[in-house]
């Protein structure tokens, strides 16, 4: 693939970094009128989220990390791999547990993901902000109480534990906020 | 036709803005009529440019004499030419032009205001550059000067003097500057890094700093101080941490300077940068005689980013790089 300068540096750009794919965040070109020019790069590793700050001399050059995201939808598991699919055109791509990470506490059948792929290969699952699942247990709680303080665990069809209100019965349907791992609200059909 | 609306093709600077150009245009020129300095101009291209290793050229080809030619970094050998020639005190709002140089506070292609001042020393200079810029800035700002070498020693506690290039790069690693330890620099790399990471930030905010003194190796175009040869006659002005402008004692012996095109242009061959050639109208200029003076560059879309308290370049001019 091609390689990048540091002038054509600029936040989303893809490039590989010892040996794995990283997308810059931000660039900042810093330079003393008559002296060595610098690149302030922040840069996140695409396989394990992690941010890092890096200096380049300028006019040094990566090679591009052949990075694109889709959105796919999520099929099923079997127990080794994570089965996913492109709606356009069929196409399937298996996911393995690193690439899913904390996304397997939200994931359920049709779910639509945006996944990254590095040649070819899911590195990185992501899924809704919100999603809608049903309680498969939760204590019963208090009848009749709809103030919705102190909360109590309920347990999701995906194996997700969150806190929800009092009044929240097992069976019900709720909305997640998968970013925080909170409750939203409850989901009538 | 809904691509076409999505181009972003409005100027960056604002009306506003714009005007406070026009108006600080005005004001440049009427600082230099008071004080007798002629406005001259100068060629924007040429068939030398200098060889500075840390400013790279916009090359144009000339077809029809099937020569190189170079958009100009700076308006000084023309300048310098003039002078030699006899025109006394002269000043020149012109553009200059460098490659590869974008971000917040730099455009390839940007103002320059130089003047030069036969006569004068390069604190003399620096005392009219004070008034100009606290007449520009509108309020007056306080002035402070300060040894480039100062500066490492009261932040850095790092006698630039006596560190060679390894305790230059542990300075820089202690100072967790990111990849440090793997950078591989010249010695004047490092000061330069450990300048853009440590020492500009921590510049006084809101005021005008000179920086005096710089180390002979990056004495540039200016003498050597002939009271302490391990530093230069050249300073820069900051406000705050945002570079201004870049000064000299100016270098009259032509042996030296064109010692200096020399080891420039190894320095260049070293990092793999073309060289370039030596200006021989300019040398020529130079033995004919200059007379001794003191010369300055001003960025003036920086002074206008200073004086409105804006952040990039973008917001100054009408069309910056990227979009241009």
């Amino acid at each position: 693939m091609a390689n990048y300068s540091t002038s054509e540096f600029r936040g989303g750009l893809k490039i590989m970094l010892d040996g794995d794919p990283c997308s810059i965040i931000e660039n900042e070109f810093v330079k003393p009128g008559k002296g060595q020019a610098f690149n302030r790069v922040k840069i996140r590793n695409l396989k394990t989220g992690r941010v890092l700050e890096k200096t380049f001399k300028s006019n040094e050059t990566l090679a591009a990390a052949d990075v694109v995201e889709r959105e796919l939808e999520y099929l099923y598991a079997d127990g080794d791999f994570w089965h996913f699919m492109d709606s356009d055109n069929y196409e399937q791509y298996q996911a393995d547990a690193a690439a899913v990470g904390d996304a397997v506490k939200w994931l359920q059948a049709q779910d639509r993901c945006q996944v990254t792929l590095w040649n070819d290969a899911p590195i990185l699952v992501e899924v809704p902000n919100f999603v809608v699942l049903q309680v498969t247990e939760t204590d019963p709680g208090l009848k009749g109480d709809t103030s919705g303080g102190g909360g109590k665990p309920a347990t999701l069809e995906t194996g997700a534990v969150v806190r929800v209100p009092l009044f929240v019965q097992t069976d019900e349907k709720i909305k997640v906020d998968t970013r925080t791992g909170e409750y939203v609200s409850r989901v009538k059909d | 036709m809904s691509a076409v609306l999505r181009i972003d093709w409005r100027p960056g600077a604002s009306l506003q803005t714009i005007q406070a150009r026009a108006q600080l245009l005005r004001r440049v020129r009427d600082f230099f009529a008071a004080r007798d300095v002629l406005e001259v101009e100068t060629p924007l291209s040429g068939r030398a440019f200098g060889t500075d290793p840390a400013i790279e050229p916009f090359v144009v080809r000339e077809k029809s004499r099937e020569e190189t030619w170079y958009l100009q970094g700076s308006p000084e050998f023309y300048m310098k030419r003039l002078l030699a020639a006899g025109s006394g005190p002269i000043y020149q709002i012109s553009k200059a032009f460098r490659q590869g140089e974008i971000g917040r506070r730099h455009n390839p292609e940007f103002t320059l205001l130089e003047w030069y001042r036969p006569g004068f020393s390069a604190s003399d200079l620096m005392a009219e550059v004070a008034a100009l810029m606290q007449d520009l800035l509108g309020t007056t700002p306080v002035v402070q000067s300060c040894a480039y070498a100062e500066w490492f020693t009261h932040i850095l506690q790092l006698d630039i003097f006596a560190a060679d290039v390894a305790a230059l790069r542990a300075c820089a690693a202690a100072q967790q500057i990111p990849d440090a330890a793997d950078l591989g620099l010249e010695r004047d790399a490092w000061l330069d890094l450990l300048w853009v990471e440590c020492i500009e930030p921590q510049l006084p905010p809101d005021q005008l700093t000179f920086v005096t003194d710089y180390p002979a190796s990056q004495a540039a175009l200016a003498e050597l101080n002939p009271q302490d040869p391990r530093t230069a006659a050249r300073f820069e002005l900051y406000y705050g941490g945002l570079e201004l402008a870049n000064g000299f004692q100016e270098l009259t012996n032509v042996a030296e300077q064109t010692a200096r095109f020399h080891a420039d242009n190894a320095q260049r061959e070293r990092a793999g940068q073309a060289m370039l050639p030596l200006d021989s109208r300019f040398i020529a200029a130079l033995q004919h005689g200059l007379p001794r003076c003191a010369g300055v560059a001003v960025g003036l879309d920086r002074v206008l980013m200073a004086q409105l308290g804006l952040s990039s370049l973008d917001q100054v001019l009408t069309f910056s790089a990227e979009r241009a």
